[in-house]
């Protein structure tokens, strides 16, 4: 985010440049064209479970070298992802609302080595990241609420000494 | 038709699961100028429900709606493919995995996530409340202060061929090699 871009913006928001998600589109959605993601959102929480990507056994074989799945599941993920991106930015795709694609560009912080360092021990600890977590709710493990709960917990944490940690 | 569900009940092989992840990338973008990244909707939940005046969780939450939108279909997804969509037989699991496994008291194969370490019973267990709760937060603060978790970095940001996202990746993977082959055969002692 530019300061142009956040002087112009019309709502009261003010963006921090720790902002991890900020939705670029200027249309007013309705609820009913919110179902569009549950839509998308369903179609993966099927895949999480159907390629057992949620599984704490495939993320310990992933992380012992055991297996070969994971690996193939976010390498195919990843090309996939890098060839779609060049296909809309060269072509200048637009939006289905006609609005130029914007993509958040994360800036680099020191915080990105050591929160990343710190989630990929929960996440072999848990087999699960914030997505995930949520599929696991949807397959009836009532434990996945208390592991929700902690994340929930963790990233208030965060929130709470933001300032005072290196980043 | 019945046998096409009869396939879609086999486990879905990567290829087929790494495609379908990574055409979310360009579909969010495309229906509605959506970035792909899940860890935000932690900040969003604890901005409307906890903001408790921190500075972090001040902003407006309901523009980022969309995101509790899409989780709702994760949790709807796992619960249609789980009850619908399930595997008739037992889960593969690398034999040398297994067998530690039993060393450790942990048996249970027949789920995603095995029952000795996961069921809430055994969140009264020293190793069960350490790999859910301590688990659990480390994945909410980990993600948080890295911006970004598996869906933001590892695939988004690398889409877009962003390099801090790269540094990310390489240290999720770098903490769960840790915690996989160091300290998780120390925690699972403690049953």
């Amino acid at each position: 985010m530019t300061m142009s871009n956040n002087t112009q913006a019309t709502t009261e928001i003010k963006l921090d440049e720790t902002s991890a998600c900020i939705n670029h589109s200027a249309k007013k959605e309705t609820i009913f064209s919110l179902l569009k993601y549950t839509v998308i959102g369903m179609l993966f929480g099927i895949v999480f479970v159907k390629a057992e990507i949620i599984s704490w056994f495939r993320i310990q074989e992933m992380f012992q070298l055991q297996s070969f799945h994971m690996y193939g599941v976010i390498g195919t993920a990843v090309f996939v992802g890098i060839f779609s991106v060049a296909i809309i930015k060269k072509y200048n795709i637009k939006t289905l609302q006609g609005e130029k694609i914007i993509i958040v560009t994360k800036p680099f912080s020191k915080g990105q080595i050591y929160g990343s360092l710190l989630f990929g021990l929960g996440w072999a600890m848990t087999g699960a990241c914030p997505g995930p977590v949520f599929a696991q709710i949807g397959t009836g493990l009532i434990s996945g609420f208390v592991i929700l709960a902690s994340a929930l917990l963790g990233t208030w944490t965060y929130g709470f000494f933001q300032e005072k940690l290196p980043h | 038709m019945f046998e096409i569900i009869e396939n879609l009940k086999a486990p879905w092989p990567w290829y087929v699961a790494g495609t379908i992840i990574g055409l979310i990338v360009p579909a969010l973008l495309i229906i509605g100028n959506k970035t792909f990244g899940l860890s935000s909707n932690l900040r969003h939940i604890c901005a409307a429900c906890f903001p408790a005046n921190i500075k972090f969780f001040k902003y407006n939450w309901r523009n980022e709606f969309w995101n509790l939108f899409f989780v709702g279909g994760i949790i709807l997804g796992a619960f249609i493919a789980t009850n619908y969509l399930a595997n008739p037989n037992t889960i593969v699991i690398n034999e040398k995995l297994k067998s530690t496994l039993i060393n450790f008291g942990v048996t249970d194969f027949n789920h995603l996530m095995p029952a000795e370490l996961f069921s809430l019973n055994s969140l009264s267990s020293i190793r069960g409340f350490i790999l859910m709760v301590v688990g659990g937060f480390l994945v909410g603060f980990g993600t948080r202060y890295a911006n970004g978790c598996t869906s933001g970095h590892a695939i988004m940001g690398l889409s877009n061929l962003q390099w801090p996202s790269l540094v990310a990746t390489i240290c999720f993977m770098l903490g769960g090699f840790i915690m996989t082959n160091f300290i998780l055969p120390f925690i699972l002692q403690f049953n």
